[in-house]
């Protein structure tokens, strides 16, 4: 049988489908996105259209003035700077862990700590809101066996964003684990071999072969967790709702806020923009050093 | 003889590491399941008590007879379903377009997709709203499913894989006469299987567990997903720790069990998605 | 064969939208109101037969953006309650029905003037108050007494006595008042008290620095800095409960809510030893006046079922339904009559909201509102720290107000050529 049916650029009905609803449902509203925020765009405007004003650059003004802005910037820093590397640390120990020639039953111990990447972050927001709870929580038992002072985990301004990083840390560490096994699992084994022959310590192994073979397998995680990091939004909004004292308030949250609680929109993507630059910055940056590094 | 002494001690060492490690990342499922069958209050106890006392169903029996839980569940899987075997469809065609068809601009438009990944999906979503609005889409399953159609992650993982796949055959199938339609239902498909699966539990746990956007779009307490209706609750019943509980095992067990029983597509996806290239 | 037509009957009714089917009204309520208000529903439902009620629950923490969202698409409830402060912005999205004709000028009557004035924009009313809440003064009579004073204070210079004293009380860190000075609402009561407009010119800027706003600012920061108060912010309070009853302060500035707190969760030795009043005025006018609060019922203007929908207000307002609601959550009933009841009159501490509510006034009506109170709180906040000194801080405050009412001078000036 025999279909010629189709015109000659086939190429383009397979790909039609997909990439239309991609500039639709995303390119085009990212586009209004920056049109929206060079405008007023607010609850006067919702209610009628009339009331919309084209201000420039004046949410981004307003936005630089204004103290709610640097401090959710603060906290998401304080997210990715310590959160990310710490994730990324855990990640790569439990991968030399599980990767180990030594260790028996990899699959298991593979898939067992990837658990938490699967599950469902409101679901798990009830059960570590629990585990933090100042009273009955079991954090604060384990503090008290070890004949520490308990903390108000998620009511105190200095402890709430330690608290989100712990539990961000715990739900996404299998994510990169599984990256950085397959990285050292493309590393050829002969290196190690001829390394042992040499004599070289384990440690030096590590520094030596390891690290310097893992290093793309290391950037690309970096980028991607510090991408991700930056986007913080979830976790804060169920655990805490960006407080206490706005101590858990990311960007992405404020944007949030912004946008769906108080309908200001033109402020509000002028949030989301200015972050989707610091992120493109934060990768760029990151991928500019890397490469020398390399 | 210490290099043999050293071997065993060592082994159990990292073991018994690696046991520790999966108990602290395990002990929070555990106790979820387990402050899910105590009775109510049993939890607010100092010092936390690890298992129930007498193991009970109320608060299961509870989500069900009162708060409506089989409506939310049956919700959530109708929006993962749809939105999983409709963007298999159309992220496949284009993933396998981008792998092995030629056109002008192929790999340029490839790169402007992958460079666009960069971009927070927050960006889009206050226009998003708008838009949806305007088609009418808000409240409705469709106002969820519908832009999660197409990802570009998706393409991107099917291209990868696809490109495994050996021009001479495809080659052999156009001299044969059959039609390019015809070559990817009946070859392509079948060889892309396994990363259609990873990517079919990708998408089914990603849209499972999504929360923000239903949230938004999704007025109505019937509409709910399992996610949004459990924040909703939590905003209520915060006492109610063993209730609450209960409500996260249900909403988590579907996705586990899925990844239990697909782990292996699932992990192979993930290591394709990120090192190959 | 009768048997069979009996059933058929109403279905074929039903099927062609005869007047059997009831008519669903859909009602949207926040928080553990919403939980409790449905056990209301089967009385109203037995009253109005061809009626239906689907009652939402709505979290408080989401309340807001999912009514507005809910605007935004099209997709309101008949009837919806709402934070009094929030009328103003649905006012501006036309999204609510107005209630002058439906409401009868003898049932307005009963309503705390202060806080149906709330509901009232542009002199149409578009709420009905559903509940009340207003913040007054709890404190702890026996450190009251200690320190030599057997009544609560009734102006400003003896609130400050009273402070003094506590002050001087022998024993550790005690403190008069607790005012978490991340709070806007301390501010507004005593500047209001002050007779302070908050804005000016109809709402088009901030008067800060008007003299009124002044002492009564200077007054909040005084408490501070003679040590009466400490410099904490809410979240800074560990356990509040803990240190009302350890005596760590002795009076607090809050609402209804905490009666019912304060009862559950205070020691049971400390029951006998706390009161409530309304709040000192800052001349001889006591009591002083205080936030008009609480939450409104409201129907919305893309309702096809508002008669229905007033129905449902109706039943909600009623004192008896009203005295049922405040047994189930403690919230106060908005109707002066439902607090003829002995089970709200014989209530002492309550009582001190009734003689409280009598003098009750609004914050400005406008939906910049909300980000002007956090402004206040902002610099408030930083006023005490002691990072700007009281001219910077209100200058600095009027800039901001000035700018975030920017937009509303603009619409005026549309308005009217």
């Amino acid at each position: 049988m025999k279909t010629p049916l189709l015109p000659a650029n086939t190429a383009f009905w397979f790909l039609a489908p997909a990439l239309i609803l991609i500039v639709v449902f995303f390119f085009l509203p990212v586009a209004a996105s920056l049109l929206l925020s060079f405008t007023d765009f607010d609850i006067y405007a919702l209610g009628d259209h009339e009331r919309l004003r084209f201000v420039a650059l004046d949410n981004y003004l307003r936005l630089l003035g204004d103290p709610l802005f640097w401090t959710a910037l603060k906290n998401t820093l304080y997210f990715v700077l310590v959160g990310g590397p710490l994730s990324v640390a855990v990640s790569l120990g439990a991968a030399l862990l599980v990767n180990h020639r030594l260790v028996r039953f990899k699959g298991l111990f593979r898939s067992l700590l990837f658990l938490p990447v699967v599950t469902t972050l409101v679901a798990i927001a009830v059960v570590w809101r629990y585990l933090y709870h100042p009273r009955y929580g079991f954090l604060n038992y384990l503090l008290g066996l070890l004949g520490l002072d308990t903390v108000d985990w998620l009511g105190d301004p200095d402890w709430a964003m330690p608290a989100i990083i712990l539990m961000a840390i715990w739900k996404n560490f299998g994510f990169n684990m599984i990256i950085f096994i397959a990285g050292l699992q493309s590393i050829p084994v002969r290196l190690y071999e001829a390394a042992v022959i040499d004599g070289a310590s384990t440690w030096r192994q590590f520094r030596h072969i390891t690290l310097p073979m893992l290093a793309p397998t290391f950037v690309f995680v970096t980028v991607i967790t510090m991408i991700g990091y930056f986007q913080l939004f979830a976790e804060p909004y169920v655990m805490t709702q960006g407080g206490p004292a706005n101590s858990t308030l990311s960007v992405a949250l404020l944007m949030f806020q912004e946008g769906f609680r108080w309908w200001n929109l033109g402020y509000a993507a002028a949030v989301a923009f200015t972050l989707f630059l610091i992120i493109l910055t934060g990768t760029v940056l990151q991928l500019r050093l890397r490469r020398r590094e390399i | 003889m210490a290099v043999f002494s050293e071997k065993p001690i060592k082994t159990l060492l990292l073991h018994l590491a690696l046991i520790a490690a999966v108990i602290a990342t395990l002990f929070p499922l555990f106790w979820m399941v387990s402050v899910s069958l105590m009775s109510s209050a049993e939890a607010n106890r100092f010092p936390p008590p690890l298992l129930p006392a007498a193991p009970t169903l109320e608060h299961y029996r509870m989500l069900f007879s009162r708060l409506n839980l089989a409506a939310y569940l049956l919700n959530s899987t109708l929006i993962a379903t749809s939105v999983t075997v409709l963007s298999l469809l159309l992220n496949s065609m284009a993933g396998y377009a981008f792998a092995k068809l030629r056109f002008k601009g192929r790999d340029r438009l490839f790169r402007l997709l992958l460079a666009s990944m960069v971009i927070p999906a927050q960006v889009a979503m206050l226009p998003l709203f708008l838009m949806l609005k305007e088609m009418g889409l808000v409240n409705t399953y469709g106002g969820v499913i519908v832009p999660g159609m197409a990802s570009i992650f998706g393409i991107f993982l099917i291209r990868q894989y696809a490109l495994s796949i050996p021009d001479s055959l495809l080659d052999a199938a156009r001299i044969d006469g059959a039609g390019e339609f015809r070559i990817y239902r009946t070859l392509v498909l079948p060889l892309c299987k396994p990363i259609l699966v990873t990517l079919a539990i990708f998408t089914f746990m990603g849209t499972w567990n999504d929360f923000m956007w239903p949230l938004i779009i999704l007025t109505d307490n019937d509409l709910y997903t399992l996610p949004v209706a459990l924040a909703n609750l939590l905003g209520e019943h915060v006492q109610d720790a063993e209730l609450m509980m209960a409500g996260s095992v249900l909403t988590v067990l579907p996705v586990i069990l899925l990844f239990l029983v697909l782990q292996k597509y699932y992990i192979e996806g993930l290591v394709l998605g990120s090192v190959k290239e | 064969m009768r048997l069979i037509g009996f059933l058929l009957i109403p279905a074929l009714l039903g099927a062609c939208g005869g007047d059997r089917e009831k008519t669903v009204l859909e009602f949207w309520a926040m928080g553990q109101e919403g939980e409790v208000v449905q056990s209301l529903m089967p009385e109203f439902e037995r009253l109005h037969p061809e009626l239906q009620v689907k009652v939402q629950q709505i979290p408080w923490s989401a309340a807001h953006e999912k009514l507005l969202t809910a605007y935004a698409g099209d997709a309101m409830p008949d009837v919806f309650q709402l934070g009094n402060t929030w009328i103003p912005e649905f006012v501006v999205l036309k999204a609510v029905d107005s209630l002058d004709n439906r409401l009868t000028a003898q049932q307005r009557e009963d309503y705390f003037e202060g806080i149906i004035e709330t509901n009232e924009i542009d002199g149409r009313l578009h709420g009905l108050p559903w509940y009340v809440d207003t913040r007054l003064l709890f404190y702890r009579t026996d450190i009251l007494v200690k320190a030599g004073f057997s009544a609560p204070p009734r102006t400003w210079n003896e609130w400050l006595a009273t402070m003094a004293a506590i002050a001087a009380l022998p024993g550790g860190d005690r403190y008069g008042l607790l005012l978490p000075m991340n709070e806007w609402q301390v501010p507004v009561i005593l500047a209001l008290q002050m007779g302070s407009e908050l804005l000016r010119d109809e709402a088009r800027f901030g008067n800060f620095r008007s003299d009124a706003f002044r002492q009564a600012f200077r007054f909040y920061l005084d408490i501070f800095r003679r040590g009466y108060a400490p410099a904490v912010s809410e979240a800074q309070i560990a356990n509040l409960y803990q240190e009302f009853a350890s005596g760590y302060f002795a009076m607090y500035v809050t609402g209804p809510w905490n009666i019912v707190e304060f009862e559950h969760r205070l020691p049971k030795s400390m029951q006998g030893r706390w009161a409530t009043a309304p709040m000192p005025a800052p001349d001889e006018s006591y009591p002083g006046v205080s936030l008009a609060g609480g939450a409104s019922l409201a129907i919305a203007r893309s309702s096809s079922r508002k008669d229905q929908a007033w129905k449902l207000i109706e039943f909600l307002s009623e004192p008896e339904q009203q005295l049922a609601f405040y047994r189930l959550t403690g919230d106060l009933p908005a109707r002066r009559s439902a607090w003829l009841h002995p089970d709200l009159a014989t209530a002492t501490r309550t009582q001190a909201f009734k003689t409280q509510l009598e003098r009750v006034v609004s914050t400005p009506k406008i939906p910049e509102w909300e980000r002007i109170a956090s402004k206040i709180a902002h610099y408030t906040e930083k006023a005490v720290r002691g990072e700007l000194t009281e001219e910077q801080a209100l200058a600095a405050l009027d800039k901001d107000v000035d700018r975030i009412l920017e937009k509303r001078r603009w619409l005026l000036r549309k308005r009217a050529p």
